[in-house]
């Protein structure tokens, strides 16, 4: 990889001025991807040493530093009980533990990565991403940002509830990436049913969630009628892991299972 | 026996996981020129132009290679012995670009960046042809892939170039198309075989310096040193006696390191500059721009009569060789000759077909090459005949498979490129490998099937077998020193790659002088120093180079018993040997040690070393019987391997722990032949698989358990009754999986691999229906 | 640029591009047994110990261990053995080529999980390939080693 220059500023403000102010310039976090997905570049710019590898657990949340390895989030006590732990779920299934030593919960955000296993499970609980310049954001938001002006992810902030989840990945192997991925919560009585590896960006399927909010009680037709709702509403399609009907086969199954589980924990 | 048949550790185990420098990189020269490769980004084109001005400039770059710098000689790459049954239809460098991935021009620069930036300037025009991509649609196409009049064939292999074909061939006993017409039953079936990737964890890697004696010295990741020197020097035109290759531990090979890779580019540096060269292949290198396993078509029709006698086979095969034919022709006749054998009652048996070209990486020599692929269709077109009949596919196989001293007409008339040996099965316990194989499994309590909510469990089966070299044609040779204090240097041309070669030749020499496996120094595989031998290749290295050694050490201890006798004032027949003491019945004795102290300082001093050599005369092929147990999900598809079950006859284990670890790594990979493994192309040609990201092999979690057991069995052909025993793992996994999945869920899938995609959507198809 | 590194338990200062990953500079300086399997992190091969825990040294940028601990298999001498001798024990060994990187990760694992489960072993080692073995003599091997309390 051509890198011409490789900063370690000593501040935030520092760091964020570089960014800004020079053109080919990139926040580096773990690094883990960074050699498949640029050739070259000016300026990377560290943020090691910025006090960022965190995990803080407050009254209501947990405030993840950016910086934070998604082994450590593996590990964590608390990350590993909110929502049954389908964050620690998510990301244990990701390839092999070198990488996830490396790899961190900023960088899995800000690539946007379609294949990303972290962030359907990010999607189903309540979470909010707090950047330098612009302040906090909803990770869906973000997601739904195309193009967001430079900036520095601090935090993920997961809001602490006392919700249940499920996480599947479907792959090829333990190594390989999502053929697709779903992630379900239930809190306070509320759903939310979340698509990746589609294999667009992850999405939280809006109307699917609405249908099922609607009734008290989830019957086996219900769930039927959820799964097709879902179909019709997230956008499906082949790639070199799959065809576009084995993705939404597997969709259905899975939503079925993953509702049918979260319900019955409930309950 | 106390040595051969023992579990001793590995001669070279402890210190490679101790990191101790052993690979061909790690012995670089430091001062190491790149070599590195531009490569086609088309599937078939014509250089029109090459503009290097920009690269030779660049300070740094010592060579810029096209075509017009090598001399015009076409050879073959196949690492075979010589005359080759492959076509010599490549060039070092060509005018023609063949598949995405072929070598265009080579850089030679002081280092990494320099070479690549040195590669970046170079500017090609290419006149864009259209490929040939679908090797069903390649035979008497308009695009002829070979049009260049200088390639030939070494001996008749069928090579039509003009057509597209790189060989062909056909056999038959008796009128199969009469003894089908008269069957009470027949199936006839399609089946496809895809590519697939050897994924050996070293890339290939060669580099070269020059020695004080002005000799090339190149240390290569090669499974054939000897043929690689022939090659080299005839094709590069350096006289043979500057060559000497040296191959170093080899990080894996499965095939995918018996032909020629770097070795040409970084031979012809060296030679040209007096600089010492090194290449390393990118991993993307590997994929693309080396070699993959001939996909296959295979049409198989069967026929029996009513009482359960398979009478008749008829195979048809279309094989893919890619851009080039390398092991074309070998690979085509495995097909038949290592498979058909199994049913060697039939009446009637016909086998033939054509290997054609496409635009698309070569295939080549991949572990099990030819028998897995039709192992996979006999196999499965054999259960789908039993079900057919209704008829249990055990006892089908039972009544119909090759038993003991029994023969097949086909080993006579099939070879590897050329005819066969006839052979009886000295050896052949196929019948206690099937029925210790339903033991293992649990055959009778989950045939078929097992179901229960989602979830089914069932049971697969496959019979395989394999050769043990290629007779007449493979040798191995082996050298033995005594040196003082009593102890011996085995000096084996065969080629160690990881599989425990060094290992268990050191074991069969210790067993025959009766000594220990730390008392002979195994060195392998290096032109200049050590006998002669094939390579690693054709399932050779134990029964071949395996009975080389087996001889030479005889010769040496009746070397050391002839001196001894000398010493003990004797005859030789009055000499008895322990392995350490030499004893006369007139009460004399001598110790090893003291004898070989003597010889070397003291008493009609003289170097005992005796060279043997072995070549087969017959191929006797191990066997096995493979059992798969799948939990299947019938609303997904995805299946989960629970254990597979093998049962070998091949023969005295020479060393029991590293045969169960060939059977293992080759199960595992015939696994991930048989659910996943696929060599993708996009439809310009280009790979869409050339990364570990995109092309997954079996890991630790999908590998829950293996079960392998060998069966009591001695060869008298072989070194201690051994057969081989390095690719028989390999045949019966995609047949056991696909009958898995049958008897699980009533569908066939008949073209690999058995993805979960493919299962759910036949299973909703039929379904539909 | 200059990179300070602890590799082995020594200082070490070396020389390098910005661009440099970890597996090319220690390759560079010796560290030999560290090597190239697949480029993309997917394969394990070039695993070595950033802060005692296993990592892809194909894809971590030089200058991003500057002042950390790297220990490559050269470094642990003692517990190679150890595996080494288990993997004698089991018929372990095929090409080798991947046994430092995959004692580096037992020797990690070993420190880190307690009383792992069969699973629990393969999960943490699902990052090393081996295409020679078929795994099965690797872990018989590695439950006598973390069985190993001596």
């Amino acid at each position: 990889m051509l890198v011409t220059k490789y900063l370690r500023p000593e501040s935030l403000s520092d760091a964020y001025k570089v960014l800004t102010e020079e053109k080919k310039s990139l926040i580096i976090a773990g690094g883990a991807w960074i050699k498949l997905s640029i050739k070259k570049i000016d300026t990377l710019i560290s943020i090691d040493n910025l006090n960022l590898n965190q995990i803080e657990i407050t009254k209501d949340s947990l405030e993840i530093g950016s910086m934070v390895t998604l082994r450590e989030l593996e590990i964590n006590k608390e990350v590993n009980e909110l929502y049954d732990g389908i964050l620690a779920r998510a990301i244990h299934k990701i390839m092999g533990i070198n990488i996830r030593n490396i790899a961190t919960i900023g960088g899995s955000i800000m690539g946007k990565f379609p294949f990303s296993d972290i962030i359907p499970a990010l999607l189903v609980m309540d979470t909010k991403l707090i950047f330098y310049k612009q302040g906090e954001i909803t990770l869906e938001e973000y997601l739904e940002t195309p193009k967001m002006e430079k900036d520095i992810l601090l935090k993920v902030i997961i809001k602490k509830e006392k919700g249940v989840g499920f996480f599947k990945k479907v792959a090829k192997t333990p190594l390989d990436f999502s053929i697709i991925n779903i992630a379900i919560s239930k809190c306070n009585n509320k759903f939310k049913v979340c698509l990746g590896s589609t294999p667009y960006l992850a999405k939280l399927a809006i109307n699917t969630m609405e249908y099922l909010n609607k009734h008290s009680k989830i019957s086996e037709e219900i769930i039927n009628s959820a799964i097709k709702i879902m179909i019709q509403e997230i956008k499906f399609n082949k790639n070199v892991r799959s065809s576009k009907e084995y993705k939404e086969e597997l969709a259905k199954v899975y939503l079925k299972r993953g509702l049918k589980k979260v319900i019955a924990h409930v309950g | 026996m106390k040595v051969v048949n023992n579990k001793a550790h590995s001669v070279d185990g402890l210190g490679i996981l101790k990191g101790r420098a052993a690979y061909t990189d790690d012995l670089a020269d430091k001062n190491s020129l790149i070599v590195k490769a531009l490569r086609s980004p088309h599937a078939y084109a014509r250089i029109k132009s090459i503009d290097d001005k920009l690269a030779k400039e660049l300070p740094g770059v010592e060579m810029v290679l096209t075509y017009k710098d090598f001399p015009r000689i076409p050879f073959t790459r196949a690492g075979q012995g010589y005359p080759e049954p492959s076509p010599y239809d490549k060039f070092v460098l060509d005018e023609y670009v063949r598949y995405v991935g072929d070598e265009v021009v080579a850089v030679a620069a002081i280092d990494n960046e320099t070479c690549e930036k040195a590669l970046s300037l170079i500017k090609v025009e290419y006149e864009i042809l259209e490929p040939v991509l679908d090797f069903e649609n390649a035979v008497d196409n308009k695009i002829i892939i070979h049009p260049e009049p200088e390639i030939h064939d070494m001996f008749p292999i069928g090579f039509e170039p003009k057509r597209n074909i790189a060989a062909s061939y056909k056999m038959h006993v008796g009128d199969v198309e009469k003894t089908i017409s008269e069957c009470d039953y027949v199936v006839n079936e399609t089946f496809y075989t895809q590519a697939q990737a050897h994924v050996m964890m070293e890339p290939h890697t060669v580099n070269a310096r020059m020695d004080y004696q002005e000799r090339l010295v190149i240390y290569s990741a090669t499974q054939t040193p000897f043929h690689m020197r022939r090659i080299i020097s005839s094709a590069l035109e350096i006289p043979i006696t500057k060559i000497r290759f040296i191959k170093p531990r080899v990080g894996g090979g499965f095939g995918g390191k018996q032909a020629i890779h770097g070795e040409m580019l970084v031979a012809w540096v060296t030679w040209k500059t007096g600089k010492p060269a090194k290449m390393v292949f990118t991993r993307k290198e590997v994929f693309e721009s080396s070699y993959s396993r001939h996909p296959m078509r295979m049409d198989v029709t069967l026929g029996a009569d009513k009482s359960g006698k398979l009478k008749a086979i008829d195979f048809k095969c279309l094989s893919d060789t890619g851009a080039y034919g390398e092991h074309a022709l070998t690979v085509f006749m495995v097909v038949g000759s290592k498979v058909l054998p199994l049913y060697n009652k039939v009446e009637t048996v016909r086998f033939h077909g054509d290997i054609v070209y496409t635009n698309k990486t070569p295939a080549g020599a991949f572990r099990g090459y030819g028998a897995i692929q039709g192992n996979f269709a006999l196999e499965s077109a054999v259960d789908i005949l039993c079900h057919k009949m209704g008829i249990d596919p055990i006892e089908f196989r039972q009544k119909n498979m090759m038993k003991e001293n029994e023969t097949s007409p086909i080993f006579a008339i099939m070879g590897e490129g050329t005819e066969g040996t006839a052979m009886d099965m000295e050896t052949c316990k196929l019948e206690e490998c099937v029925q210790r194989g339903m033991e293992l499994i649990g055959w009778k309590d989950k045939y078929p099937r097992v179901e229960s909510n989602n979830k089914i469990k069932s049971v697969g089966m496959a019979i395989a077998m394999q050769g043990s070299g290629i007779p007449y044609i493979d040798m191995g040779s082996a050298t033995i020193k005594l040196n003082d204090q009593g102890f011996y240097n085995l000096l084996i041309g065969a080629t160690d790659i990881g599989q425990g070669s060094d290992t268990i030749l050191a074991q069969i020499a210790a067993e025959v002088l009766m000594t220990t496996i730390d008392k002979v120094i195994v060195y392998s595989s290096d032109t200049d120093l050590t006998p002669f031998d094939c390579g690693a290749y054709a399932s050779s290295t134990t029964y071949v180079s395996g009975n080389a050694v087996f001889k030479a050490a005889m010769n040496m201890k009746n070397a050391i018993i002839k001196e001894a006798a000398r010493v003990l004032e004797t005859q030789e027949a009055d000499v008895e040997f322990d392995g350490k003491i030499l004893t006369s019945s007139n009460g004399k004795t001598v110790s090893l040690e003291d004898l070989s102290n003597q010889l070397f300082y003291s008493n009609e001093q003289k170097q005992l070393s005796v060279t043997s050599s072995y070549v087969g005369h017959k191929s006797p092929p191990p066997f096995m019987a493979g059992f798969v147990e799948i939990d299947i999900d019938k609303e997904t598809g995805e299946v989960d391997i629970v254990d597979y079950v093998s049962v070998v006859d091949c023969g005295t284990t020479i060393n029991p722990l590293l045969a169960e670890g060939q059977v293992n790594g080759a199960i595992v990979q015939g696994l991930g032949m048989a659910m996943f493994e696929d060599v993708k192309y996009s439809s310009n040609g280009k790979m869409i698989s050339n990364s570990l990201i995109n092309y997954k092999i079996p890991t630790r979690v999908d590998i829950k358990k293996l079960t392998t057991e060998f069966v009591d069995s001695y060869e008298t052909s072989g070194p201690f009754g051994a057969k081989s025993v390095g690719e028989i793992g390999i045949d019966t996994p995609p047949a056991a999986l696909a009958n898995a999945v049958y008897n699980a869920l009533g569908i066939r899938i008949n073209a690999l691999p058995i993805t979960p995609e493919k299962i759910l959507l036949s299973l909703k198809e039929k379904e539909n229906k | 640029m200059l990179v300070n590194l602890i590799v082995n338990n020594q200082n070490k200062v070396f020389s390098c591009e910005p661009g440099d990953f970890l597996l090319d500079t220690l390759r560079e300086n010796n560290y030999l047994s560290v090597r190239r399997g697949c480029d993309t992190t997917n394969c394990g091969v070039c695993t070595v110990l950033f802060d005692g825990k296993p990592v892809p040294s194909c894809s971590l940028l030089t200058v991003k261990a500057e002042g950390h601990h790297i220990t490559t298999v050269e470094g642990i001498q003692k517990e190679a053995e150890k595996i080494g001798k288990y993997f004698g024990d089991e018929g372990a060994d095929q090409c080798g080529y991947c046994n430092p990187s995959l004692a580096l990760t037992v020797y990690a694992m070993k420190k880190e999980l307690k009383n792992p489960t069969d699973e629990e072993i393969k999960e943490y080692l699902v990052g090393n390939l081996c295409r020679c073995t078929g795994y099965i003599a690797q872990e018989r091997a590695i439950k006598k080693y973390l069985g190993d309390k001596s």
